[in-house]
């Protein structure tokens, strides 16, 4: 049995001001941001608005700016940013010892 | 020119105030004079210089090629039409008749005056050393030594600047920027050390040396020396430098020899009382050739207070001049120099210092009795105008002084920098613009006047319209004095910077800057890492200044050409392989058929430029279609970039019966010579083999219409929300000349236009006058911007097909982690 946070990699596999995503089979992807300033992310890989994908956002402080639309969603809450409502569900995901660690409840949840 | 009759029209019997000296201090007189009572004098100003009245000290950005001449007039000829002002420009007042009252001019005009306004300036300082008149030597005053100064820089070669002041420091830094070698040669062992301490003037000094400038201080200039032209400098200490021009910025002098030739009382400069009143009671002078109460003056901050008591006195309501404190900023991109009042300590005063080496910031602020009496900063001088403040007003500030060096925002409590809160703890009189000596309380009343966005407040009170730094503060204060009213202009960049577009490739290419944190930090970004506004932009910008070296960001890239292939509502993607002109063949043909069936993908389109496009393709199978498509010969189609599309051709001569030259032959030759560039926007281009123009050449950014006896070159059209019809460019008689201006014309646009500008508002913007006057004349000019394409093109032409395939970025397509659900539960 393993724990409650699953290993999914080291940091620097992620680009800094990028993002990866975690496949679930027969879920949504979740999307791993990492910023500018080396803080890790996870959220839904999908715009509250149209769906995009926010993996492949342009990641800018601590917001990325969805690729189909341009809304800008803040990391760490999930939501839409400026005039724009909305809000995509976020995982709790930690480093520890260089390694990016996901909640495994965070990710059920996100990817259901 | 001569705009108005010279005698007072039929019944008009005003007095006539007549004006020597067409510069700031004249015109601004004027000017005030005119807001108090336009009606009161008949105005006629005379001008030594053909110009009407510019910024004089603006003269630097025009060298530096931040500005251009019509950008630094203050007044047009509008203005004196407007105004009923009679303009003599170059026609210099020689003698002052004070019995007769009356001047006469060079050219031999006689004039009568009743009040006689003296505003003659000064003159450079020329140190009379041997070889000072040698041809090649130039003062740094007016545009005319400007003009001198950039023929010689188009000449290249090396620059001595004498005189290491705000003056030769900026003639130093624009003939740089031009190009020139350039080498400061400072008498004092401080640059600057009227203005700055020894501290800043030596950051300042290696600031300068690490762009590339060659300042020598305690330098003593013994000679000039040449052979019918200056060839060099030697100093006192024998050393030689060679110089293809020296420019003398040692000094001004205030100049008095017409007042003096007229009998008036001349120390200094000549002597004015408090309303700016000569030793005769008819003649007034104001600006740097006065000497008020022992001093003179060459800054522009008393010339306007001077301005301002002498139209109090010419209406009748007299004010008087008071001398205030100064402050100095430099006008050199990039680096931040203010300074205030008096620095020199001793009597009792104290000094609160601030050095943060890392970041090249240093800030003194001197204080005597609790009260700041100067301020120095270097590096960061945010703050200048809020100490400045404190210092005109002998603002106690022993409650805050714990905090006073760290700036307002700390010091009036809370870590938060609020630009707003800063600016409206400003007093009223508290100077916004130190260019056109505008008050916060002036800005607000064209604010209240209606003004309402950033250009009508330029417009109506010149606040921030010349250098530009305190646009921040122009604009808060239209924040707080309309809140969300603010008229929105076009000027940034994005919300992150308050630099437009053009000032940013300005500075990227002047100062050098080689990445994106660097245009960041040295264009004072607000935000840590930009927006997905900027940072595309800033890419771009800097991948056409330094091709081949630059390495592209692809955290900065959107979407489409981080994965080179269009994403669509689904987060599948499509694929569009490039057919050159629209050619193809069965091997194509049959590896794009191969990969939509082992691909499941669900579409095959063909596009509007001639191509398929292969739909549905998912993000990690991207690199195995792409080896596919590369194994039959094909290469990305860049359907996807702000970059070149594709080139769409008829059949022409070779099989068509009207076709009148081989446009699918150019078409493909075009396609192979300008694939892969990047772009400001995406660049279509098309080649039709006659005037029936069936590969609709006219609405592409790049046309070419084949005819009988030649090619005619079609720029800047589009087919999209805005259908716009090209511009005829030229006609040329060859293939070889439609290449070369096909590539010089891409050039052009590459290098000017603004990020996300397609061709056709690009060319409505700029004029299709302008884009002829680049391209057309100078076949010189014309060969440089094509070879600069070329040379790019080779660092651009790699298929980034082909690198992904062989499994470059892999991480970029394939998921960091796959999970089973029974995993993600267990």
């Amino acid at each position: 049995m393993t724990g409650e946070w699953l290993d999914i990699g080291w940091a620097e596999e992620i680009p800094l001001r990028g993002a990866r995503t975690i496949s679930v089979e027969g879920g949504d992807d979740i999307a791993v941001f990492r910023t500018g300033e080396d803080r890790v992310f996870a959220l839904l890989d999908r715009c509250p608005h149209k769906h995009g994908r926010l993996s492949q956002g342009i990641v800018h402080g601590g917001a990325v700016a969805c690729p189909l639309h341009n809304w800008r969603i803040s990391l760490a809450t999930g939501e839409a940013l400026g005039e724009d409502k909305g809000c995509t569900p976020t995982v709790p995901v930690k480093i520890s010892g260089g390694r990016v660690l996901v909640c495994r409840a965070g990710l059920m949840r996100a990817a259901a | 020119m001569k705009y108005e009759p010279l005698k007072a029209p039929e019944g008009d019997l005003r007095d006539h105030l007549i004006v020597i000296g067409n510069g700031m201090a004249g015109c601004r007189a004027v000017e005030e004079l005119l807001a108090r009572d336009p009606a009161r004098y008949r105005v006629t100003i005379f001008g030594a210089e053909p110009r009407v009245n510019y910024n004089r000290i603006m003269l630097s950005p025009v060298l530096a090629g931040e500005k251009t001449f019509e950008e630094i007039v203050l007044n047009g000829h509008d203005w004196y039409a407007d105004h009923g002002i009679t303009l003599l420009s170059g026609d210099p007042v020689v003698a002052i008749d004070r019995e007769a009252r009356t001047v006469t001019s060079r050219s031999g005009l006689t004039l009568h005056y009743d009040r006689l306004l003296i505003a003659t300036g000064s003159d450079p300082f020329i140190i009379p050393v041997p070889g000072h008149d040698l041809p090649g030597v130039v003062s740094f005053r007016d545009m005319h030594d400007v003009e001198a100064m950039l023929a010689a820089a188009d000449r290249g070669g090396s620059a001595v600047v004498i005189g290491g002041g705000l003056l030769g420091l900026e003639a130093a830094h624009g003939l740089s920027l031009r190009g020139m070698k350039v080498t400061v040669l400072h008498l004092m062992p401080t640059l600057m050390e009227r203005q700055l301490d020894e501290a800043a003037g030596w950051l300042l000094k290696t600031a300068l040396e690490a762009r590339g400038q060659t300042i020598l201080t305690g330098a003593d200039t013994a000679a000039l020396v040449g052979d019918g032209r200056v060839e060099g400098v030697r100093l006192k200490d024998g050393t030689e430098i060679a110089a293809d021009l020296v420019v003398m910025a040692v000094g001004i002098r205030p100049s008095v020899a017409l007042a003096r030739q007229a009998g008036l009382e001349v120390g200094r400069g000549i002597r004015v009382d408090d309303h700016m009143v000569t030793s005769d009671p008819a003649i007034l002078a104001v600006g740097e050739c006065v000497e008020h109460d022992g001093q003179v003056y060459g800054l522009v901050a008393p010339l306007w207070d001077m301005c301002r008591a002498l139209a109090d006195g010419l209406v009748e309501a007299p004010s008087g001049y008071r001398p205030a404190p100064t402050s100095t900023k430099l006008k050199v991109a990039g680096l931040d120099v203010f300074s205030a009042g008096d620095f020199s300590g001793g009597g009792g005063a104290e000094d609160i210092v601030l050095r943060d080496a890392a970041r090249g910031i240093y800030k003194r602020v001197v204080v005597r009795d609790d009260r700041i009496v100067g301020a120095v900063l270097y590096g960061d001088t945010a703050d200048g105008n809020w100490y400045f403040d404190l210092l005109k007003r002998g603002t106690s500030v022993a409650d805050i002084r714990d905090a006073l060096i760290f700036g307002q925002a700390f010091a009036s409590g809370g870590g938060q920098t609020d630009p707003k809160a800063a600016v409206a703890a400003l007093s009223d009189d508290a100077e916004i613009c130190g260019c056109n000596g505008v008050s916060k309380g002036r800005v607000l009343a064209c604010i209240d006047g209606g003004a309402h966005g950033l250009d009508s407040v330029r417009a109506g009170c010149k606040a921030s319209a010349s250098c530009g730094s305190c646009t921040g503060i122009v604009e808060s204060l239209l924040a707080l004095r309309l809140g969300s009213e603010v008229e929105a202009g076009p000027k940034t960049m994005c919300k992150c910077t308050s630099f437009g577009h053009d000032d940013v490739r300005r500075e990227i290419v002047a100062q050098a800057m080689r990445s994106i944190p660097e245009v960041m930090q040295k264009l004072h970004w607000s935000t840590p890492d930009g927006c997905s506004s900027c940072r595309p932009a800033l890419n771009y910008y800097l991948l056409c200044a330094l091709p081949g070296e630059y390495v592209d960001d692809q955290q900065s890239r959107f979407v489409n050409e981080r994965m080179h292939a269009n994403i669509q509502k689904d987060g599948t993607y499509s694929v569009v392989p490039r057919m050159w002109g629209g050619l193809t063949n069965p091997r194509e043909l049959r590896a794009i058929a191969d990969v939509v069936e082992k691909f499941n993908a669900p579409m095959v389109k063909v596009t509007g430029g001639q191509r398929l496009d292969i739909f549905g393709i998912k993000k990690e199978d991207l690199p195995a279609v792409w080896a596919d498509l590369n194994a039959a010969g094909m290469v990305s189609g860049h359907a996807y970039g702000k970059s070149l599309r594709t080139v769409k051709t008829c059949v022409g001569s070779e099989w068509c019966r009207f076709g009148t030259q081989d446009s699918t032959g150019l078409g493909v030759k075009i396609e192979r010579a300008t694939w892969g560039s990047w772009m400001p926007h995406k660049f279509k281009i098309a080649v039709s083999g006659c005037p029936r123009n069936c590969a609709e050449a006219t609405i592409k950014d790049f046309g070419v219409v084949c005819v009988d006896s030649g090619y005619e070159l079609h720029v800047g059209g589009n087919g999209g929300i805005k259908v716009r019809a090209t511009d005829l460019l030229c006609k040329v008689a060859t293939e070889a000349e439609a290449m070369e201006m096909c590539a010089a014309f891409i050039q052009l646009y590459r290098e000017e236009a603004r990020y996300l500008e397609r061709t056709a508002p690009w060319i409505e913007r700029v004029g299709l006058d302008y884009v002829q006057s680049r391209l057309l004349p100078d076949a010189e000019a014309r060969g440089d911007l094509a070879r600069r394409f070329w040379f790019s093109q080779q660092f651009m032409q790699d298929d980034p097909w082909a690198a992904r395939a062989a499994g470059a970025d892999r991480e970029q397509h394939a998921p960091m982690a796959r999970f089973t659900p029974a995993e993600a539960m267990a």
